[in-house]
């Protein structure tokens, strides 16, 4: 029998230290799967959030630097303009990407900096225990909107590819989901074209990825997949927003 | 090497370059505009990089990153600037990175003005972000002490792995002075072997990080930076005295307002009255053993600052232990002590000290 | 036609037990071993009949904690 499925170089040994049936270790595996396909692993630096995947420097087997909150587009522009040979990328969540560090990944789209980012959006705050996203959907419940959220207080929820396709330095947008293997393998194939247009140099790329919590939702692993399916899939379409090969 | 006139806050862009550094992140804020904007026009020459943030807080963490890259790196900013910088600065300093940042102080509280001004000394010395941490800072009083201890900011960023400040204020950023670039002699030393520059498959992988989410170790990470901050206060004090010898008032006085101060000490002269000074020409750590210099004909001290009611103040007391009385003459929101003011309280407090 | 014969293995101490690799299996021959704990205190993923398993590696896809390797024939 010849091994069809084994885990990627990309990986360290280190267990992950995330919630049964949390989605970030789906996520990590096909990025750390694509860095070793396209063979730049050895010349990757990688960006951690703060949030949920704060320890993701230990989990990804290349060089790593840990940012402040929201902050790792800056860091990871920094890291690019001093290493421009460098394959660059960010591995944020929502509440980092697209609250704290929204003006941080929408100038680094702007400058068009040649970098990835990884955007795993699960409509909460994870690591500080289940608080209101900017992405949390309308209604939906968390502990700092108990009565679920609520329109007319706190808005609807950010579209951040949206927004951030009407940029121009953003080269390459995409959505994606990780809940079922057919979705992870288009979500992997997104990735690695978010990592082509760097190597490329055609400017700032980001994936959005559709992810599930479910401790914070309240959910089993199976349930918070089919609530993502039901209730986030609608809100957030998936496909691709902008693809630089395209243009051309 | 001829002298050339320039203006501080592009001197020290100029310094920043012969030293070696080839990156630049900043946000505009008067007065220290220049310093971007001399940066803009010089590193694309030499294949290094500028880039306007899109805020101090963008441009510290882009400083970050690049000194986690292993390379020689700068900020500059003004007050309010600084302040935003603070997250940056403290994450800076608890992952180890060597950076230099300055600061063009300008008055405040809050928007304040764009004067110049020096109340930003327990930012610079107290640390304004979170957490236990140290910045070594210079405060020049000159364009060429601007120069030169830029220059020597990023020898002692990469020796001890800290971030460095150099302190001015918006007159020294202004003004134009001569000023030489000297050959120094080259320090020894480390080799970066910790930065995050890719693997290459050759080594496991380095991780640039503040984070210790167990007590022990974060307690280990901060014993390990204090002891490069009692170092510091070992090696690298820096600090000038003039006319000391019989003096019956002492002066503390840095940055521009020493020079100011110093015109203070001729006139009183003039008038028969022995003043001297202590300039701090290192605020942190502060020059606590240039006190022990302080003559017994010493019958007051007096701390000059640009600042309403004083900072380095608490650092004179601390120096003084209570020995001789200390007296304050200041002025702030921009406005600058004149040499006649700082005589009139000098001659208050001695008369007032038994 | 006959069908692929496959192989999957699990590493059993890192499995946290969340069953989405059972929700995936085309063939349905993944369970969570309720009779069994593992040292983390999680029911594991087994599979009783793996002469059932056609090496799809829907499950090794699924796994968010990259506990699974599959072979094929």
């Amino acid at each position: 029998m010849a091994v069809v499925f084994n885990k990627t170089q990309g990986l360290t040994e280190k267990e992950f230290h995330y919630c049964p049936g949390c989605t970030h270790g789906i996520i990590h595996r096909i990025t750390a799967e694509v860095l070793e396909e396209l063979g730049v692993l050895g010349d990757a630096i990688g960006v951690a959030p703060v949030g949920c995947s704060v320890l993701a420097y230990d989990y990804f087997n290349c060089d790593m630097n840990e940012a402040a909150h929201g902050r790792a587009p800056a860091v990871a522009t920094g890291i690019k303009r001093a290493l421009p040979d460098k394959v660059v990328f960010t591995y944020q969540g929502d509440g980092d990407l697209a609250s704290i560090g929204a003006a941080e990944v929408v100038h680094a789209a702007h400058r068009g900096e040649k970098i990835t980012t990884i955007f795993v959006n699960n409509a909460i705050y994870g690591m500080t225990g289940g608080q209101m996203a900017p992405t949390t959907l309308v209604g939906q419940k968390a502990t700092t909107a108990p009565y679920g959220r609520d329109e007319s207080l706190c808005g609807q929820p950010l579209k951040v590819s949206e927004m951030l396709a009407t940029i121009n330095g953003a080269a390459f947008v995409e959505r994606v989901a990780v809940d079922t293997p057919a979705n992870i393998r288009k979500a992997k194939k997104a990735i690695k074209k978010a990592f082509e247009c760097q190597l490329e140099g055609k400017g700032y790329a980001i994936v959005e990825v559709l992810s599930t919590c479910p401790t914070n939702w309240g959910m089993t692993p199976v349930d918070a997949i089919s609530w993502l399916q039901e209730n986030m899939m609608p809100y957030y379409p998936m496909g691709n927003l902008r693809n630089p090969w395209e243009v051309e | 090497m001829a002298k050339v006139l320039m203006k501080g806050n592009e001197a020290v862009g100029a310094a920043a370059i012969k030293a070696g550094c080839k990156y630049f992140f900043g946000y505009p804020i008067t007065p220290q505009n220049e310093v971007p904007e001399y940066m803009s026009k010089e590193l694309p020459k030499i294949g290094g990089s500028f880039v306007q943030a899109e805020s101090e807080v963008a441009a510290i963490n882009m400083v970050y990153g690049a000194a986690g890259a292993g390379v020689r790196v700068m900020t500059s900013s003004s007050s309010p600037g600084i302040a935003l910088k603070q997250e940056g600065i403290s994450y800076i300093a608890g992952a180890e990175l060597p950076c230099v940042i300055v600061n063009m102080m300008r008055g405040g509280p809050g928007l304040g003005s764009i004067q110049s001004s020096q109340s930003d000394y327990f930012q610079a010395t107290r640390g304004g972000g979170n957490g236990d941490y140290r910045t070594l800072v210079y405060a020049p009083a000159n364009v060429q002490e601007l120069v030169d201890y830029t220059m020597k900011a990023f020898d002692m960023a990469d020796y001890y792995r800290n971030p460095v400040l150099v302190l001015g204020d918006g007159m020294i950023g202004q003004m134009m002075e001569p000023i030489e670039f000297k050959e120094t002699e080259k320090m020894d030393l480390p080799e970066k072997d910790w930065a995050t520059t890719g693997t290459k498959g050759a080594r496991k992988p380095n991780i640039v990080n503040s984070l210790r989410l167990q007590a022990p170790e974060l307690e280990a990470l901060n014993q390990k930076i204090e002891a490069k901050y009692m170092e510091m206060e070992e090696k690298e004090v820096i600090y000038e005295s003039y006319k000391l010898e019989d003096a019956e008032i002492v002066f503390v006085a840095y940055g521009t307002v020493s020079r100011i101060t110093k015109n203070a000490i001729d006139l009183l002269e003039q008038e028969g009255i022995k003043a001297g000074l202590i300039r701090p020409i290192t605020l942190w750590p502060f020059p606590n053993k240039a006190f022990a210099e302080i003559p017994a004909t010493a019958k007051a001290l007096m701390s000059v600052e640009m600042s309403q009611g004083g900072q380095m103040i608490d650092d004179v007391k601390i120096a003084n232990e209570g020995r001789l009385p200390i007296g304050f003459y200041g002025r702030s929101g921009g406005m600058v002590p004149a040499p006649q003011a700082i005589v009139e309280a000098a001659k208050e407090l001695l008369g007032g000290v038994k | 036609m006959a069908k692929a014969k496959g192989k999957v293995t699990f590493d059993e101490a890192r499995c946290k037990g969340c069953g989405l690799c059972v929700t995936v299996c085309p063939v349905g021959i993944i369970k969570l071993d309720t009779s069994r704990i593992n040292v983390k205190g999680y029911h594991p993923a087994t599979v009783d009949e793996m002469d059932k398993c056609i090496g799809c590696a829907n499950c090794a896809t699924m796994c968010p904690d990259v506990i699974i390797s599959v072979e094929r024939e």
